[in-house]
Protein backbone atom coordinates (compact mmCIF):
# COMPACT_ATOMS: atom_id res chain seq x y z
CA UNK A 1 0.00 0.00 0.00
CA UNK A 2 2.09 2.82 -0.94
CA UNK A 3 -0.82 5.84 -0.27
CA UNK A 4 -1.76 5.71 3.88
CA UNK A 5 -4.17 8.06 5.82
CA UNK A 6 -5.05 9.81 3.23
CA UNK A 7 -6.98 12.80 4.03
CA UNK A 8 -10.57 13.19 2.40
CA UNK A 9 -11.94 16.67 4.12
CA UNK A 10 -14.78 15.30 5.58
CA UNK A 11 -16.31 14.99 9.18
CA UNK A 12 -19.52 12.83 8.48
CA UNK A 13 -20.96 11.12 5.58
CA UNK A 14 -23.91 12.69 3.72
CA UNK A 15 -26.99 10.70 3.03
CA UNK A 16 -28.36 10.84 -0.50
CA UNK A 17 -31.16 13.16 0.73
CA UNK A 18 -28.22 16.13 1.70
CA UNK A 19 -26.63 15.58 -1.52
CA UNK A 20 -27.04 17.95 -4.40
CA UNK A 21 -28.57 16.78 -7.80
CA UNK A 22 -24.95 16.73 -9.12
CA UNK A 23 -23.50 14.38 -6.16
CA UNK A 24 -26.56 12.36 -6.29
CA UNK A 25 -26.17 11.55 -9.46
CA UNK A 26 -22.52 10.74 -9.16
CA UNK A 27 -22.80 8.36 -5.97
CA UNK A 28 -25.72 6.54 -7.90
CA UNK A 29 -23.04 6.04 -10.63
CA UNK A 30 -20.21 5.07 -7.80
CA UNK A 31 -22.52 2.96 -6.33
CA UNK A 32 -23.51 1.24 -9.76
CA UNK A 33 -19.98 0.39 -10.41
CA UNK A 34 -19.73 2.76 -13.29
CA UNK A 35 -16.16 4.20 -13.67
CA UNK A 36 -15.27 7.90 -12.97
CA UNK A 37 -13.60 9.86 -16.13
CA UNK A 38 -11.81 12.84 -16.33
CA UNK A 39 -14.21 15.13 -17.71
CA UNK A 40 -17.17 13.70 -15.60
CA UNK A 41 -18.85 15.61 -13.06
CA UNK A 42 -17.48 14.59 -9.10
CA UNK A 43 -17.48 16.38 -5.77
CA UNK A 44 -14.53 18.59 -4.89
CA UNK A 45 -13.53 16.78 -1.74
CA UNK A 46 -13.51 13.71 -3.97
CA UNK A 47 -11.22 15.21 -6.83
CA UNK A 48 -8.92 16.43 -4.10
CA UNK A 49 -8.58 13.20 -2.25
CA UNK A 50 -7.77 11.57 -5.65
CA UNK A 51 -5.21 13.57 -6.29
CA UNK A 52 -3.98 13.55 -2.82
CA UNK A 53 -3.77 9.51 -2.72
CA UNK A 54 -2.49 9.30 -6.31
CA UNK A 55 0.37 11.98 -6.06
CA UNK A 56 1.08 9.66 -2.66
CA UNK A 57 0.93 6.25 -4.58
CA UNK A 58 3.34 8.45 -7.36
CA UNK A 59 5.67 10.35 -4.64
CA UNK A 60 6.39 6.12 -3.54
CA UNK A 61 7.32 4.81 -6.40
CA UNK A 62 9.72 7.87 -7.03
CA UNK A 63 11.18 7.28 -3.16
CA UNK A 64 11.11 3.90 -3.12
CA UNK A 65 14.08 3.78 -5.66
CA UNK A 66 16.28 4.91 -3.26
CA UNK A 67 16.40 2.23 -0.79
CA UNK A 68 16.82 0.31 -3.97
CA UNK A 69 19.39 2.35 -5.62
CA UNK A 70 21.33 1.77 -2.42
CA UNK A 71 22.08 -1.75 -3.65
CA UNK A 72 21.82 -1.53 -7.47
CA UNK A 73 25.62 -0.70 -7.78
CA UNK A 74 26.34 -3.72 -4.60
CA UNK A 75 24.31 -6.43 -6.67
CA UNK A 76 26.41 -9.60 -6.42
CA UNK A 77 25.58 -11.08 -10.00
CA UNK A 78 24.83 -9.64 -13.45
CA UNK A 79 21.59 -11.30 -13.33
CA UNK A 80 20.20 -9.83 -10.18
CA UNK A 81 21.93 -6.37 -11.53
CA UNK A 82 20.01 -6.39 -14.20
CA UNK A 83 16.84 -7.55 -12.57
CA UNK A 84 16.99 -4.69 -9.91
CA UNK A 85 17.61 -2.26 -12.73
CA UNK A 86 14.82 -3.35 -14.39
CA UNK A 87 12.76 -3.17 -11.80
CA UNK A 88 13.99 0.48 -10.56
CA UNK A 89 13.21 1.37 -14.12
CA UNK A 90 9.54 0.08 -14.18
CA UNK A 91 9.11 1.77 -10.77
CA UNK A 92 10.19 4.98 -12.32
CA UNK A 93 7.68 3.96 -15.09
CA UNK A 94 4.96 3.31 -12.31
CA UNK A 95 5.50 7.00 -10.70
CA UNK A 96 5.72 8.53 -14.38
CA UNK A 97 2.11 6.54 -15.34
CA UNK A 98 0.66 7.66 -11.86
CA UNK A 99 1.43 11.74 -12.39
CA UNK A 100 -0.11 11.47 -15.53
CA UNK A 101 -3.05 9.73 -14.09
CA UNK A 102 -3.11 12.56 -11.43
CA UNK A 103 -2.36 15.43 -13.91
CA UNK A 104 -6.37 14.17 -15.34
CA UNK A 105 -7.84 15.30 -11.88
CA UNK A 106 -6.35 18.80 -12.77
CA UNK A 107 -3.22 18.74 -10.33
CA UNK A 108 0.27 19.79 -11.29
CA UNK A 109 3.10 17.62 -11.18
CA UNK A 110 5.66 19.61 -10.13
CA UNK A 111 3.39 21.28 -8.00
CA UNK A 112 2.52 17.77 -6.02
CA UNK A 113 6.26 17.13 -5.72
CA UNK A 114 6.96 20.87 -4.42
CA UNK A 115 4.83 19.55 -1.57
CA UNK A 116 6.67 16.65 -1.41
CA UNK A 117 9.90 18.18 -1.04
CA UNK A 118 8.15 20.48 1.66
CA UNK A 119 7.06 17.80 3.99
CA UNK A 120 3.29 18.66 2.97
CA UNK A 121 2.93 15.31 0.74
CA UNK A 122 3.55 11.98 2.28
CA UNK A 123 5.25 9.17 0.54
CA UNK A 124 4.81 5.00 2.32
CA UNK A 125 6.40 4.71 5.23
CA UNK A 126 8.20 1.94 4.60
CA UNK A 127 10.74 3.36 2.30
CA UNK A 128 11.78 5.52 5.30
CA UNK A 129 13.22 1.99 6.85
CA UNK A 130 17.11 1.75 5.59
CA UNK A 131 18.21 -1.23 3.73
CA UNK A 132 21.30 -2.34 5.35
CA UNK A 133 21.87 -6.17 3.60
CA UNK A 134 21.83 -7.53 0.28
CA UNK A 135 18.80 -9.58 1.29
CA UNK A 136 16.68 -6.55 1.75
CA UNK A 137 16.74 -6.41 -1.79
CA UNK A 138 15.02 -9.89 -1.37
CA UNK A 139 12.71 -8.63 1.37
CA UNK A 140 11.60 -5.85 -0.18
CA UNK A 141 10.32 -7.27 -3.41
CA UNK A 142 8.70 -9.79 -1.25
CA UNK A 143 7.21 -8.10 1.36
CA UNK A 144 6.74 -4.16 0.34
CA UNK A 145 5.76 -4.92 -3.14
CA UNK A 146 3.57 -7.75 -2.20
CA UNK A 147 2.03 -5.14 0.54
CA UNK A 148 1.58 -3.06 -2.53
CA UNK A 149 -0.38 -5.95 -4.68
CA UNK A 150 -2.74 -6.74 -2.12
CA UNK A 151 -4.00 -2.93 -2.37
CA UNK A 152 -3.20 -2.42 -5.31
CA UNK A 153 -5.16 -5.67 -6.37
CA UNK A 154 -8.03 -4.00 -5.18
CA UNK A 155 -7.23 -0.58 -6.23
CA UNK A 156 -7.86 -2.17 -10.09
CA UNK A 157 -11.93 -1.58 -9.00
CA UNK A 158 -11.20 1.61 -7.89
CA UNK A 159 -14.49 3.97 -8.90
CA UNK A 160 -11.92 6.58 -10.99
CA UNK A 161 -11.27 5.17 -14.64
CA UNK A 162 -7.89 6.27 -15.11
CA UNK A 163 -6.48 5.04 -11.72
CA UNK A 164 -8.26 2.16 -12.09
CA UNK A 165 -6.65 1.57 -14.93
CA UNK A 166 -3.25 2.32 -14.18
CA UNK A 167 -3.43 -0.17 -10.95
CA UNK A 168 -4.24 -2.98 -13.98
CA UNK A 169 -0.61 -2.26 -15.65
CA UNK A 170 1.53 -1.86 -12.36
CA UNK A 171 -0.31 -5.05 -10.56
CA UNK A 172 1.65 -7.03 -13.42
CA UNK A 173 5.05 -5.79 -13.08
CA UNK A 174 4.46 -5.93 -9.48
CA UNK A 175 3.73 -9.48 -9.20
CA UNK A 176 6.67 -10.03 -11.12
CA UNK A 177 8.89 -8.21 -8.89
CA UNK A 178 7.60 -9.90 -5.60
CA UNK A 179 8.29 -12.94 -7.58
CA UNK A 180 11.80 -12.12 -8.24
CA UNK A 181 12.29 -10.92 -4.25
CA UNK A 182 11.14 -13.93 -3.26
CA UNK A 183 13.42 -15.79 -5.26
CA UNK A 184 16.57 -14.06 -3.91
CA UNK A 185 15.79 -15.12 0.06
CA UNK A 186 14.82 -18.58 -1.59
CA UNK A 187 17.95 -19.13 -3.33
CA UNK A 188 19.75 -17.72 -0.20
CA UNK A 189 18.08 -19.92 2.00
CA UNK A 190 18.15 -23.18 0.18
CA UNK A 191 22.17 -22.94 -1.38
CA UNK A 192 23.71 -19.90 0.46
CA UNK A 193 25.89 -20.35 3.31
CA UNK A 194 24.94 -19.41 7.24
CA UNK A 195 25.85 -16.10 6.41
CA UNK A 196 23.61 -15.32 3.60
CA UNK A 197 20.78 -17.23 5.65
CA UNK A 198 21.59 -14.78 8.81
CA UNK A 199 21.08 -11.79 6.15
CA UNK A 200 17.68 -13.06 5.06
CA UNK A 201 16.52 -13.74 8.58
CA UNK A 202 17.72 -9.91 9.54
CA UNK A 203 15.90 -8.50 6.34
CA UNK A 204 12.80 -10.42 7.46
CA UNK A 205 13.05 -9.10 11.26
CA UNK A 206 13.67 -5.71 10.04
CA UNK A 207 11.09 -5.05 7.68
CA UNK A 208 8.64 -7.15 8.84
CA UNK A 209 6.67 -4.48 11.36
CA UNK A 210 7.22 -1.70 8.88
CA UNK A 211 5.45 -3.93 6.46
CA UNK A 212 2.71 -4.51 8.10
CA UNK A 213 2.31 -0.71 9.00
CA UNK A 214 2.05 -0.10 5.13
CA UNK A 215 -1.50 -0.95 5.26
CA UNK A 216 -2.36 2.33 7.86
CA UNK A 217 -3.89 2.59 11.44
CA UNK A 218 -6.73 0.44 12.12
CA UNK A 219 -9.94 1.10 10.69
CA UNK A 220 -11.30 3.12 13.76
CA UNK A 221 -8.86 4.98 13.75
CA UNK A 222 -9.38 6.18 10.47
CA UNK A 223 -11.68 8.70 9.87
CA UNK A 224 -10.93 9.43 6.29
CA UNK A 225 -11.30 5.78 5.29
CA UNK A 226 -15.11 5.62 5.42
CA UNK A 227 -16.00 8.49 2.89
CA UNK A 228 -12.85 6.76 1.00
CA UNK A 229 -15.10 3.48 0.76
CA UNK A 230 -18.13 5.30 0.13
CA UNK A 231 -16.61 7.07 -2.91
CA UNK A 232 -15.33 3.67 -3.45
CA UNK A 233 -11.54 4.99 -4.22
CA UNK A 234 -10.64 2.51 -1.26
CA UNK A 235 -12.20 -1.26 -1.64
CA UNK A 236 -11.12 -2.77 1.78
CA UNK A 237 -10.54 -1.49 5.04
CA UNK A 238 -7.36 -0.87 6.17
CA UNK A 239 -7.39 -4.34 8.67
CA UNK A 240 -8.68 -6.67 5.86
CA UNK A 241 -6.15 -5.86 3.89
CA UNK A 242 -3.47 -6.16 6.53
CA UNK A 243 -5.25 -9.43 7.72
CA UNK A 244 -4.83 -10.89 3.82
CA UNK A 245 -1.76 -9.70 3.26
CA UNK A 246 -0.51 -11.77 6.52
CA UNK A 247 -2.52 -14.82 5.96
CA UNK A 248 -1.44 -15.14 2.02
CA UNK A 249 2.46 -13.88 3.67
CA UNK A 250 3.06 -16.80 6.76
CA UNK A 251 2.74 -19.86 4.27
CA UNK A 252 5.64 -18.18 1.71
CA UNK A 253 7.62 -17.32 5.61
CA UNK A 254 7.22 -20.72 6.54
CA UNK A 255 8.30 -22.44 2.88
CA UNK A 256 11.60 -20.39 3.58
CA UNK A 257 12.44 -22.09 6.31
CA UNK A 258 12.51 -18.12 8.20
CA UNK A 259 10.52 -16.96 11.03
CA UNK A 260 8.64 -12.87 11.68
CA UNK A 261 9.62 -11.40 15.16
CA UNK A 262 6.13 -11.77 16.67
CA UNK A 263 5.32 -14.27 19.56
CA UNK A 264 2.00 -13.51 18.99
CA UNK A 265 1.43 -14.79 15.80
CA UNK A 266 -0.50 -18.06 15.20
CA UNK A 267 -3.20 -19.48 13.29
CA UNK A 268 -6.67 -19.19 14.69
CA UNK A 269 -8.65 -22.01 13.60
CA UNK A 270 -11.78 -20.32 14.33
CA UNK A 271 -11.19 -16.96 12.52
CA UNK A 272 -9.48 -18.74 9.90
CA UNK A 273 -7.13 -16.13 9.57
CA UNK A 274 -3.41 -15.73 11.57
CA UNK A 275 -4.16 -13.84 14.84
CA UNK A 276 -0.74 -11.09 15.06
CA UNK A 277 0.46 -9.05 18.14
CA UNK A 278 -0.08 -5.19 18.25
CA UNK A 279 1.58 -2.55 15.95
CA UNK A 280 3.83 -0.33 17.70
CA UNK A 281 1.70 2.60 16.71
CA UNK A 282 4.17 5.45 17.92
CA UNK A 283 6.39 4.17 15.81
CA UNK A 284 4.19 4.58 12.59
CA UNK A 285 3.24 7.61 13.96
CA UNK A 286 6.36 8.82 14.44
CA UNK A 287 8.31 7.66 10.50
CA UNK A 288 4.69 9.82 9.32
CA UNK A 289 5.74 12.69 11.27
CA UNK A 290 8.80 12.75 9.55
CA UNK A 291 11.20 10.89 12.39
CA UNK A 292 12.27 7.69 10.89
CA UNK A 293 15.46 6.26 10.48
CA UNK A 294 15.67 7.92 6.88
CA UNK A 295 13.27 10.51 6.18
CA UNK A 296 15.16 13.20 6.06
CA UNK A 297 18.00 11.32 3.88
CA UNK A 298 14.57 10.10 1.44
CA UNK A 299 13.58 14.05 1.01
CA UNK A 300 17.01 15.74 0.90
CA UNK A 301 18.07 12.98 -1.82
CA UNK A 302 14.89 13.69 -3.78
CA UNK A 303 15.07 17.66 -3.06
CA UNK A 304 19.00 17.38 -4.67
CA UNK A 305 18.06 15.74 -7.51
CA UNK A 306 15.26 18.14 -8.98
CA UNK A 307 17.17 21.15 -7.73
CA UNK A 308 20.30 20.25 -9.51
CA UNK A 309 18.38 18.93 -12.48
CA UNK A 310 16.82 22.41 -12.42
CA UNK A 311 18.98 23.73 -15.44
CA UNK A 312 18.55 20.66 -17.08
CA UNK A 313 14.95 21.20 -17.61
CA UNK A 314 15.48 24.87 -18.13
CA UNK A 315 17.58 23.90 -21.05
CA UNK A 316 15.39 21.36 -22.63
CA UNK A 317 12.48 23.77 -22.68
CA UNK A 318 14.74 26.76 -24.00
CA UNK A 319 16.05 24.77 -26.74
CA UNK A 320 12.30 23.45 -28.00
CA UNK A 321 11.18 27.31 -28.00
CA UNK A 322 13.91 27.88 -30.03
CA UNK A 323 13.37 24.96 -32.82
CA UNK A 324 9.76 26.55 -32.60
CA UNK A 325 10.61 29.91 -33.34
CA UNK A 326 13.18 28.18 -36.34
CA UNK A 327 10.37 26.30 -37.49
CA UNK A 328 7.76 28.90 -37.53
CA UNK A 329 10.03 31.43 -39.42
CA UNK A 330 10.88 28.74 -42.02
CA UNK A 331 7.36 28.00 -42.35
CA UNK B 1 49.63 -13.32 -28.63
CA UNK B 2 47.79 -16.18 -30.70
CA UNK B 3 44.64 -14.50 -32.72
CA UNK B 4 42.42 -16.28 -29.50
CA UNK B 5 43.60 -14.30 -27.06
CA UNK B 6 43.66 -10.70 -29.05
CA UNK B 7 40.39 -11.65 -29.53
CA UNK B 8 39.17 -12.27 -25.74
CA UNK B 9 41.45 -9.18 -24.83
CA UNK B 10 38.85 -7.11 -27.43
CA UNK B 11 35.73 -8.77 -25.92
CA UNK B 12 36.99 -7.86 -22.40
CA UNK B 13 37.61 -4.52 -23.83
CA UNK B 14 33.76 -4.17 -25.44
CA UNK B 15 32.83 -6.02 -21.88
CA UNK B 16 34.11 -3.66 -19.87
CA UNK B 17 33.63 -0.45 -21.02
CA UNK B 18 29.52 -1.50 -21.28
CA UNK B 19 29.94 -2.16 -17.71
CA UNK B 20 31.35 0.45 -15.98
CA UNK B 21 29.65 2.47 -17.90
CA UNK B 22 26.07 0.81 -16.80
CA UNK B 23 27.61 0.77 -13.10
CA UNK B 24 28.19 4.42 -13.41
CA UNK B 25 25.18 5.11 -14.76
CA UNK B 26 22.96 3.05 -12.04
CA UNK B 27 24.89 5.28 -9.12
CA UNK B 28 21.99 8.15 -11.09
CA UNK B 29 18.93 6.25 -8.85
CA UNK B 30 16.87 8.52 -8.36
CA UNK B 31 18.97 11.43 -8.51
CA UNK B 32 18.33 12.31 -11.88
CA UNK B 33 16.88 15.91 -13.53
CA UNK B 34 13.75 13.84 -14.42
CA UNK B 35 11.40 11.56 -14.01
CA UNK B 36 11.46 10.91 -17.46
CA UNK B 37 15.21 10.74 -17.21
CA UNK B 38 15.15 8.15 -14.35
CA UNK B 39 13.62 6.00 -16.96
CA UNK B 40 15.95 7.07 -19.80
CA UNK B 41 19.34 6.47 -17.53
CA UNK B 42 18.14 2.77 -16.19
CA UNK B 43 17.28 1.73 -19.70
CA UNK B 44 20.49 3.28 -21.40
CA UNK B 45 22.13 1.34 -18.10
CA UNK B 46 20.35 -1.98 -18.67
CA UNK B 47 21.21 -2.17 -22.32
CA UNK B 48 25.08 -1.70 -21.07
CA UNK B 49 25.23 -4.34 -18.78
CA UNK B 50 23.03 -6.88 -21.10
CA UNK B 51 25.35 -5.93 -23.85
CA UNK B 52 28.16 -6.30 -21.09
CA UNK B 53 26.68 -10.21 -19.85
CA UNK B 54 26.68 -11.26 -23.75
CA UNK B 55 30.56 -9.85 -24.38
CA UNK B 56 31.44 -11.62 -21.11
CA UNK B 57 30.18 -15.22 -21.48
CA UNK B 58 31.72 -15.16 -24.87
CA UNK B 59 34.96 -14.21 -23.26
CA UNK B 60 34.83 -16.43 -20.57
CA UNK B 61 33.83 -19.79 -22.80
CA UNK B 62 37.26 -18.27 -25.14
CA UNK B 63 39.65 -18.25 -21.92
CA UNK B 64 37.96 -21.46 -20.79
CA UNK B 65 39.91 -21.54 -17.50
CA UNK B 66 36.74 -22.47 -15.21
CA UNK B 67 35.89 -18.64 -14.96
CA UNK B 68 32.15 -17.53 -15.84
CA UNK B 69 31.12 -14.10 -16.88
CA UNK B 70 30.15 -13.17 -13.40
CA UNK B 71 34.02 -14.07 -12.38
CA UNK B 72 35.23 -11.96 -14.88
CA UNK B 73 32.95 -8.80 -13.17
CA UNK B 74 33.37 -9.35 -9.77
CA UNK B 75 36.68 -11.12 -9.11
CA UNK B 76 38.91 -9.04 -12.14
CA UNK B 77 41.28 -6.12 -10.41
CA UNK B 78 41.63 -2.69 -11.66
CA UNK B 79 44.45 -3.77 -13.51
CA UNK B 80 42.62 -6.00 -15.29
CA UNK B 81 39.95 -4.55 -16.32
CA UNK B 82 40.15 -3.24 -20.43
CA UNK B 83 37.61 -0.48 -20.35
CA UNK B 84 38.55 2.97 -21.53
CA UNK B 85 39.16 5.97 -19.18
CA UNK B 86 36.21 7.97 -20.14
CA UNK B 87 33.55 5.28 -18.83
CA UNK B 88 34.96 5.12 -15.18
CA UNK B 89 34.94 9.21 -15.16
CA UNK B 90 32.32 10.34 -12.10
CA UNK B 91 28.97 11.57 -13.03
CA UNK B 92 29.37 14.71 -11.73
CA UNK B 93 26.99 17.46 -12.87
CA UNK B 94 24.07 16.21 -15.85
CA UNK B 95 26.15 17.81 -18.30
CA UNK B 96 29.47 15.58 -17.54
CA UNK B 97 27.01 12.73 -17.70
CA UNK B 98 26.27 13.16 -20.98
CA UNK B 99 29.06 14.69 -22.64
CA UNK B 100 30.71 10.92 -21.68
CA UNK B 101 27.75 9.72 -22.98
CA UNK B 102 27.55 11.10 -25.68
CA UNK B 103 31.69 10.88 -27.03
CA UNK B 104 31.36 6.95 -26.02
CA UNK B 105 27.90 6.65 -28.16
CA UNK B 106 29.51 8.30 -31.08
CA UNK B 107 32.53 5.54 -30.63
CA UNK B 108 30.17 2.72 -29.66
CA UNK B 109 27.50 3.19 -32.36
CA UNK B 110 30.09 3.00 -35.24
CA UNK B 111 32.34 0.10 -33.56
CA UNK B 112 29.29 -1.92 -33.10
CA UNK B 113 28.06 -1.03 -36.62
CA UNK B 114 31.34 -2.42 -37.96
CA UNK B 115 30.82 -6.05 -35.74
CA UNK B 116 27.70 -6.48 -37.46
CA UNK B 117 29.86 -7.50 -40.37
CA UNK B 118 32.80 -9.52 -38.19
CA UNK B 119 33.77 -12.49 -39.57
CA UNK B 120 33.18 -14.31 -36.36
CA UNK B 121 29.97 -15.08 -36.44
CA UNK B 122 29.19 -14.65 -32.37
CA UNK B 123 30.37 -11.52 -32.62
CA UNK B 124 27.92 -10.03 -35.45
CA UNK B 125 25.58 -11.75 -33.73
CA UNK B 126 25.93 -9.88 -30.48
CA UNK B 127 26.96 -6.48 -32.44
CA UNK B 128 23.81 -7.13 -34.90
CA UNK B 129 21.10 -6.58 -31.18
CA UNK B 130 23.15 -4.13 -30.21
CA UNK B 131 23.78 -2.07 -32.07
CA UNK B 132 20.09 -1.20 -32.12
CA UNK B 133 20.26 -0.35 -28.72
CA UNK B 134 23.13 1.62 -29.10
CA UNK B 135 21.56 3.58 -31.91
CA UNK B 136 18.80 4.78 -29.58
CA UNK B 137 21.46 5.71 -26.90
CA UNK B 138 23.17 7.77 -29.69
CA UNK B 139 20.04 9.53 -30.87
CA UNK B 140 19.37 10.21 -27.12
CA UNK B 141 23.05 11.75 -25.79
CA UNK B 142 23.25 13.60 -29.02
CA UNK B 143 19.45 15.09 -28.65
CA UNK B 144 20.87 16.25 -25.29
CA UNK B 145 24.15 17.73 -26.28
CA UNK B 146 22.01 19.97 -28.23
CA UNK B 147 19.74 20.78 -25.66
CA UNK B 148 22.44 22.07 -23.34
CA UNK B 149 24.59 23.54 -26.07
CA UNK B 150 21.68 25.25 -27.56
CA UNK B 151 19.43 25.72 -24.48
CA UNK B 152 20.40 28.47 -22.08
CA UNK B 153 23.54 30.17 -21.18
CA UNK B 154 24.22 27.79 -18.08
CA UNK B 155 23.30 24.98 -19.62
CA UNK B 156 25.95 26.02 -22.98
CA UNK B 157 28.65 27.21 -20.44
CA UNK B 158 28.19 23.94 -18.37
CA UNK B 159 27.82 21.44 -21.33
CA UNK B 160 31.04 23.12 -22.99
CA UNK B 161 32.94 22.76 -19.53
CA UNK B 162 32.10 19.27 -19.89
CA UNK B 163 33.26 18.84 -23.00
CA UNK B 164 36.99 20.75 -22.49
CA UNK B 165 36.83 18.31 -19.35
CA UNK B 166 36.70 15.06 -21.00
CA UNK B 167 38.00 15.97 -23.98
CA UNK B 168 41.43 14.18 -23.03
CA UNK B 169 39.79 11.24 -22.52
CA UNK B 170 38.39 11.08 -26.40
CA UNK B 171 41.74 10.36 -27.77
CA UNK B 172 42.03 6.63 -26.57
CA UNK B 173 38.28 5.98 -28.03
CA UNK B 174 40.58 6.17 -31.86
CA UNK B 175 43.67 5.99 -31.14
CA UNK B 176 44.36 2.02 -32.07
CA UNK B 177 47.24 -0.16 -30.60
CA UNK B 178 48.43 -3.48 -31.66
CA UNK B 179 45.01 -5.81 -30.84
CA UNK B 180 43.20 -3.09 -32.85
CA UNK B 181 44.75 -3.44 -35.41
CA UNK B 182 45.02 -7.26 -35.40
CA UNK B 183 41.12 -7.30 -34.98
CA UNK B 184 41.54 -5.26 -38.06
CA UNK B 185 43.15 -7.81 -39.91
CA UNK B 186 41.46 -10.61 -38.70
CA UNK B 187 38.05 -9.53 -40.28
CA UNK B 188 36.34 -9.01 -37.07
CA UNK B 189 37.32 -5.12 -35.53
CA UNK B 190 36.30 -2.22 -37.52
CA UNK B 191 39.02 -0.48 -39.51
CA UNK B 192 40.62 1.91 -37.00
CA UNK B 193 41.07 4.86 -39.48
CA UNK B 194 37.11 4.95 -40.05
CA UNK B 195 36.23 4.98 -36.83
CA UNK B 196 38.49 7.89 -36.46
CA UNK B 197 36.88 9.54 -38.87
CA UNK B 198 33.47 8.68 -38.56
CA UNK B 199 34.21 9.70 -34.98
CA UNK B 200 34.88 13.29 -35.63
CA UNK B 201 32.04 13.71 -38.38
CA UNK B 202 29.46 12.89 -36.08
CA UNK B 203 30.85 14.60 -33.07
CA UNK B 204 31.77 17.83 -35.07
CA UNK B 205 28.30 17.68 -36.88
CA UNK B 206 26.56 17.89 -33.41
CA UNK B 207 28.78 20.38 -31.38
CA UNK B 208 28.17 22.82 -34.74
CA UNK B 209 24.67 22.42 -34.40
CA UNK B 210 24.92 22.66 -30.19
CA UNK B 211 26.82 25.67 -30.72
CA UNK B 212 30.15 24.14 -29.05
CA UNK B 213 33.36 23.94 -30.03
CA UNK B 214 35.41 20.45 -29.49
CA UNK B 215 39.06 20.36 -28.81
CA UNK B 216 41.94 19.71 -31.05
CA UNK B 217 42.65 16.67 -32.42
CA UNK B 218 46.53 16.47 -31.43
CA UNK B 219 45.63 17.67 -27.87
CA UNK B 220 47.34 15.59 -24.91
CA UNK B 221 45.16 12.77 -24.67
CA UNK B 222 44.93 10.66 -21.61
CA UNK B 223 45.02 6.85 -21.99
CA UNK B 224 45.89 3.78 -21.10
CA UNK B 225 42.56 2.22 -20.02
CA UNK B 226 42.71 -0.46 -22.91
CA UNK B 227 46.02 -2.38 -21.59
CA UNK B 228 45.01 -1.95 -17.48
CA UNK B 229 46.02 1.64 -16.33
CA UNK B 230 43.60 3.44 -15.51
CA UNK B 231 42.74 6.92 -13.18
CA UNK B 232 41.77 6.47 -9.65
CA UNK B 233 38.37 6.14 -10.00
CA UNK B 234 38.37 2.73 -11.48
CA UNK B 235 39.80 0.96 -7.98
CA UNK B 236 36.75 3.11 -5.90
CA UNK B 237 33.82 1.44 -8.76
CA UNK B 238 35.31 -2.32 -8.15
CA UNK B 239 35.56 -2.10 -4.62
CA UNK B 240 31.84 -0.77 -4.66
CA UNK B 241 30.92 -3.15 -7.49
CA UNK B 242 32.83 -6.61 -6.35
CA UNK B 243 31.41 -5.82 -2.46
CA UNK B 244 30.13 -9.03 -1.87
CA UNK B 245 31.49 -11.40 -3.93
CA UNK B 246 34.83 -10.41 -2.03
CA UNK B 247 33.27 -10.54 1.21
CA UNK B 248 31.14 -13.59 0.82
CA UNK B 249 33.84 -15.47 -1.00
CA UNK B 250 32.10 -18.57 0.42
CA UNK B 251 29.13 -17.91 -1.14
CA UNK B 252 28.27 -20.05 -4.52
CA UNK B 253 24.69 -18.72 -5.50
CA UNK B 254 22.88 -15.02 -4.50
Amino acid sequence: MYAQMVETGTKRLKTLEEMSPEERDFQEKVDAETKIEAKNWMPDGYRKTLIRQISQHAHSEIVGMLPEGNWVTRAPTLKRKLQLMAKIQDEAGHGLYLYSAMETLGADRDEEIQKLHDGKAKYSSIFNYPTLNWADMGAVGWLVDGAAIVNQVVLQRTSYGPYSRAMVRICKEESFHQRQGYQILLDMMREGTQEQKDMVQDAINRLWWPALMMFGPHDDESPNSQQSMVWKIKRKSNDELRQMFIDQTIPQLEFLGCTVPDPDLKWNEERGHYDFGDINWKEFYDVLKGNGPCNRERIATRKKAIDDGAWVREAAVAYAAKQKQRADKAA
Amino acid sequence: MTQQEVLQEYLLRLADSDMILGQRLSELTGKAPAVEEELAVMNVALDLVGQARNWYEYAAELINDGRDADKLVFLRDAHEYRNLLMVEQPNDDYAVTMARQFFFDVWHYFTLKSLVNASDERVATIAAKAVKEATYHLRRSSEWVKRMGDGTEESHRRIQDAFNLLWRFTGELITPDEVDHAMFKAGIGPDPEQIKQDWFGMVREVAAQATLTVGEEDAWMYMGGKRGEHTEHLGHILAVMQFLPRAYPDATTW
